[in-house]
């Protein structure tokens, strides 16, 4: 596998030191291996931090800036950060209206965030809310497993989540708005190629040339279950008719749609298959109120696609249109 | 009192736990790299690599709960993953139970052991035949408990909660995985061993070896 790199181990260090370089609006914290906002805290509102492993960029540094999140913790490669990254992010965006966490549904992460939290309150007594997002309907059996996983409602609710803090909500609204968006948005994904951790120096799984993975991961994990090769079409189905079926979405609701690549995929193939997502909406009568097409949670080099429906009230269209700076989402600035 | 459980036992335990470790860890990495994300030995490693580190420091843990917490904040910080606060957890809460003592009765130490696994199970909400480290650490625990309860000494309920280890490390190959990223497998867990199991079980042998 063929990668730009010099080291394996030094990948995630500096890829920091190029996002510093390159936005110095943003700050870098190279020992805990943060990306935060230049001006945090900022006064009076409440902090956005979130985190995970990485090979998911932009998520979660690309959302650092007005109207999205404070600070994002970088883990290695799929693994989760420590709690110590997590705990000196809270403390640097605490301005005394307290701080979220956005936590994706892996088990590693979420303990991670728990004993942050822990720390944070009872050793630097920052309140803290934590809002895990569930959105992957390609987990079945949620009784029998660790959860459905967290996938694309994570950038949505980032975005809405952050636009509720910058108008100066309380932690418990911005809490509440977190809660709302993670509660009426699914998603599922597939894979057509596997990817290759920088470490591992082979790829996750094998893949076919003549097969697809459908309901994959963003780790690699499996999906559930592998068939041979479709058009987009097909494979447009395969995705939204479980997503809508699920929550479910039905005639006359107004939805967010989310066509997100996941690393190595054109932008030209997304839009083709955004086009064969908004026919089949359209079929169900769902209304497409906004649209996000681009690959905003990847899986390192995997080609493949996700589809993330979220269901929105006015009241979160207004909060996905306000303003927002960051490095991968700006609009409104 | 020969049965005494020692600062310097505890912490040949730890050194022992580190040592284990290393020489499995391609082991650990290759179980979890069927049922997981291939790296179980690799964190592992790096942890316990690093709480030798701190051992060797200059402030050496004047008690049982100063050397437990110095080993639990140190996995908790660099292993990452599940396995970090999972055995961090452990490790903290049984600094707390053993408390600022050097030196325990068997029972004290059992009754330490068991808070670490309530621990994790307060942290993981593992529960029997979930396929996860509680599987091969609970029967552990039982069998010292019921070693100790029966009139036999410490040497013994120790190689009684190894032999209970290892056969819970075993018995987790044909389970379901129900916890962590193995059990978004489903089916496809049953077969294989759990890498958790398994390290917990290199830590119930290295208790035999410094301090039965």
């Amino acid at each position: 596998m063929k990668k730009l790199i010099n080291d394996p181990a030094d990948v995630v260090s500096e890829a920091l030191l190029g996002i510093e370089a390159a936005h110095p609006e943003l700050t870098v914290d190279h020992s805990n291996k943060l990306i935060l906002r230049g001006d945090a805290p900022v006064a009076g509102k409440v902090g956005l931090i979130s985190g995970g492993g990485s090979g998911h960029e932009p998520l979660h540094g690309g959302f650092v800036g007005l109207g999205m999140l404070d600070a994002a913790c970088a883990g290695e490669v799929f693994t989760s950060p420590v709690p110590d990254q997590m705990l000196a992010a809270t403390k640097a965006v605490d301005s005394g209206a307290g701080v979220l966490h956005i936590v994706k549904n892996y088990t590693g992460d979420v303990m991670n965030f728990e004993m942050a939290a822990e720390l944070a309150a009872a050793e630097a007594g920052v309140d803290v809310v934590s809002v895990v997002t569930d959105d992957d309907v390609a987990v079945q059996d949620s009784l029998y497993t660790a959860g459905r996983r967290g996938v694309g409602v994570t950038v949505i609710l980032e975005k809405i989540a952050g636009a509720a803090a910058e108008q100066g909500r309380t932690l418990t609204e911005v809490a509440d708005v977190a809660k709302v968006v993670n509660a009426n948005g699914r998603s599922m994904g597939m894979a057509l190629t596997s990817c290759t951790v920088p470490a591992a120096g082979k790829p996750t799984f094998e893949l076919g040339e003549g097969e697809m993975e459908i309901g994959i991961g963003i780790h690699g994990e499996p999906g559930r279950r592998r068939v041979p090769l479709a058009p987009a079409k097909d494979i447009a189905e395969m995705l939204v008719e479980p997503i809508a079926a699920d929550l479910p979405f039905s005639s006359g609701d107004g939805v967010i749609a989310f066509v997100n690549g996941m690393g190595g995929t054109p932008l030209i193939e997304l839009y083709l298959m955004y086009n064969e997502v908004a026919r089949i909406l359209g079929g169900h009568g769902i209304q497409i109120a906004r649209s996000l097409v681009g690959s905003y949670i990847t899986s390192l080099e995997m080609a493949g696609c996700s589809v993330t429906l979220v269901k929105v009230t006015d009241d979160l269209i207004a909060l996905w249109d306000a303003p927002v700076n960051t490095p991968a989402l700006r609009w409104g600035v | 009192m020969t049965d005494a459980v020692t600062l310097a036992g505890l912490s040949a335990w730890i050194r022992g736990f580190a040592a284990l470790v290393a020489e499995n860890k391609e082991e650990l990495t290759a179980l979890d790299a069927a049922i997981g994300d291939a790296d179980h030995g690799i964190n592992m490693d790096r942890g316990m690599t690093a709480v030798l580190a701190a051992l060797d420091g200059d402030d050496i843990p004047s008690s049982a709960a100063a050397l437990f917490k110095k080993v639990g904040m140190t996995l908790v910080s660099s292993v990452g993953g599940a396995s970090g606060p999972l055995y961090g957890t452990f490790f903290l809460r049984v600094g707390t139970a053993c408390g600022d003592v050097d030196s325990l009765d068997p029972e004290g130490f059992a009754k330490a052991l068991r808070a670490g696994l309530e621990g994790i199970v307060a942290r993981g909400k593992a529960e029997a035949g979930d396929k996860t480290m509680y599987d091969a650490l609970a029967p552990a625990v039982d069998a010292l408990d019921q070693a100790l309860a029966t009139g036999g000494g410490l040497a013994a309920g120790l190689s009684a909660a190894a032999t209970a280890a290892g056969q819970g490390r075993d018995a987790t190959t044909p389970m379901l995985a129900r916890k962590g990223r193995a059990s978004y497998l489903g089916e496809r867990s049953v077969g294989h061993q759990d890498p958790g199991a398994t390290s917990s079980a290199l830590l119930i042998r290295a208790a035999v070896a410094a301090l039965g």
